[in-house]
């Protein structure tokens, strides 16, 4: 649905100048949530401005849907902006408009007559719970509201994609996650493709299909969120995950220095179902080994859940050998942190 | 100093006089806005633009505009009396006070209109190109109403301008208040008409600016 092919962007004149993008290949699948996570100069809101053209890339091509914007003249661009929806951290509402007419604009852009704009507000006012307050304005409005309003706007001309440019980021972590059920609850309904960049791994977490990781202007890692959540491969990915999972690292060492080190360190990965199931327990009363659970994580990564437990096991050698066998047999993933 | 005599004061001149003062800013508050609003989005939008052609024209029109902001009016009504001739027909009275003071007055609104626009957040002019609003929408529709506060202000604070132009242009024939101060008052030692000619103007000026005070607060949403 939206593809970028070694797309570069350059600020700047012939001697000073920062390459914020740097031959960057992406690619949305229709209908999926996607996320792009990264430090704060990494280049993602960069990269989100390029899909809509608000900044043109300095090389590459932009697509969306069967479309290369980055050919169109300025009046087809337009025109096809209005099928791109974007919502913004700072909402960028109308401050001199009501919530009705702040809804309304992308109608009255296109010279859509009255009656069918009324309709069309009051059912995305109902859709992001805002029908009390059409006649207020955006200051009279908390964070939260106003992004709700930001994504009724966005939504008002049917677009087919939904563009998130940090849009959790200036709301509490409550709000926040009432604004992300809205998004996932928009994406199921209308199959509509979200694109969002953040910096925060809970939002990828809570709602993305999958997520790339973006550091200096390219992509260093991408997968299902399931694979780059569990399996981090590069730095910046476990950077993000630690800091979520404050003390981790901490517990780990701590482990290693206690009298459980003795055994063997494993990190075992629950996904789906089996989360649930009581395999550790059966297969160790199978193999006689003696276990300590030293840290672990029970949650869902979007509608998946998983568990992650660093184990340390005591026993005869060959019998942890075969509890490890048995665990993998069972689909499990089991790496050894330490022997 | 005499005893002031306020008797002699002819009121009925004194009316015929505000009535022109009035009629002059009427006009001239008319022709600026008119002059003025399209000469300040002009200079905002050319002063954001990327193509090299449209930066000249910023830079040609704010170099005219900085040139006739720095002329003294008093020497600008003066200078301009062949072009008022040759547009009122006219050049004393109001009728040939009204060109001097749209000239001197446009451009100075023309700066406070591109200030004005400049206040508009960045964010949200981005957010309604990207909803596909061609230019032409995106000044009527966001960038006008966004900034009508800093709009109307900025009339407010010309209009209030343009009352000290209008008793200037007395100077030199002008007409209105100013000149009936300046005629009486000043080259005849009637203190009385200069007062109440005064103060006539600094009513005027208080009424004008608490209505656009007024206005301002009306329109504000933040």
């Amino acid at each position: 649905m939206i593809q970028l092919k070694d797309v570069t962007k350059v600020y700047g004149g012939k001697k000073t100048f920062t390459v914020a993008l740097s031959g960057l290949n992406l690619s949305v699948k229709k209908g999926e949530i996607f996320g792009v996570i990264g430090h704060s100069g990494a280049g993602k809101s960069t990269l989100i401005r390029c899909i809509n053209l608000l900044e043109r890339p300095t090389e590459g091509e932009v697509w969306v849907g069967d479309v290369e914007l980055t050919k169109l003249g300025k009046r087809d661009l337009q025109e096809r902006r209005r099928k791109i929806g974007m919502i913004f951290q700072h909402f960028n509402l109308l401050a001199s408009a009501t919530v009705y007419d702040n809804i309304a604009f992308p109608l009255t852009l296109i010279g859509t007559p009255k009656a069918s704009i009324a309709k069309k507000v009051d059912s995305l006012l109902a859709l992001v719970g805002l029908e009390e307050h059409k006649s207020k304005y955006p200051a009279q409005l908390s964070g939260g509201q106003k992004q709700r309003v930001g994504i009724a706007r966005a939504l008002a001309s049917d677009p087919d994609v939904l563009l998130c440019d940090e849009a959790t980021s200036a709301l509490d972590p409550q709000t926040t996650d009432s604004i992300l059920k809205l998004l996932l609850d928009i994406n199921k309904r209308f199959q509509l493709t979200i694109l969002l960049i953040t910096h925060e791994m809970h939002v990828i977490q809570s709602i993305c299909d999958r997520v790339a990781v973006i550091h200096q202007g390219g992509i260093v890692e991408e997968g299902p969120v399931t694979e780059v959540f569990l399996k981090p491969r590069h730095e910046v990915t476990q950077e993000f995950l630690h800091r979520e999972n404050a003390g981790q690292e901490s517990l780990k060492l701590a482990a290693a220095a206690s009298s459980a080190a003795r055994g063997k360190l494993v990190k075992i990965t629950f996904l789906g179902a089996q989360t649930y199931e009581s395999v550790l327990s059966q297969v160790v009363r199978e193999t006689g080994v003696n276990f300590a659970i030293l840290q672990g994580t029970i949650s869902t990564i979007k509608d998946t859940p998983y568990g992650q437990l660093t184990v340390s096991f005591e026993g005869d050698r060959q019998d942890v050998e075969q509890t490890l066998r048995l665990l993998r047999e069972r689909d499990l993933d089991v790496e050894v942190l330490q022997s | 100093m005499k005893e002031l005599d306020f008797s002699t004061i002819d009121w009925s001149e004194m009316g015929t006089a505000t009535v022109d003062t009035l009629q002059m800013m009427g006009y001239a508050t008319l022709f600026t806005f008119v002059l003025g609003l399209p000469l300040g989005v002009m200079l905002f939008v050319f002063s954001r633009s990327q193509s090299s052609v449209l930066g000249w024209v910023y830079r040609i029109i704010s170099l005219v505009v900085n040139i006739l902001r720095s002329v003294p009016f008093i020497i600008l009504i003066v200078a301009l009396i062949p072009v008022t001739r040759a547009i009122m027909g006219v050049s004393s009275g109001v009728e040939g006070t009204i060109p001097p003071l749209v000239i001197g007055a446009a451009p100075f609104f023309a700066r406070l209109v591109e200030t004005a626009l400049r206040e508009v957040d960045r964010g949200v002019i981005e957010a309604c190109q990207a909803m596909g609003a061609s230019s032409l929408q995106l000044i009527r529709k966001v960038l006008l109403p966004e900034a009508l506060p800093g709009l109307l202000a900025g009339m407010t604070i010309t209009v209030v301008t343009l009352v000290s132009y209008t008793a200037m242009s007395g100077m030199v024939g002008g007409g209105g208040l100013g000149d009936l101060a300046i005629r009486y008052g000043y080259y005849r030692y009637k203190s009385e008409v200069m007062l109440v000619s005064v103060i006539f103007m600094i009513i005027l000026v208080q009424l004008l600016q608490m209505l656009g005070d007024r206005l301002v607060i009306h329109f504000t949403r933040k």
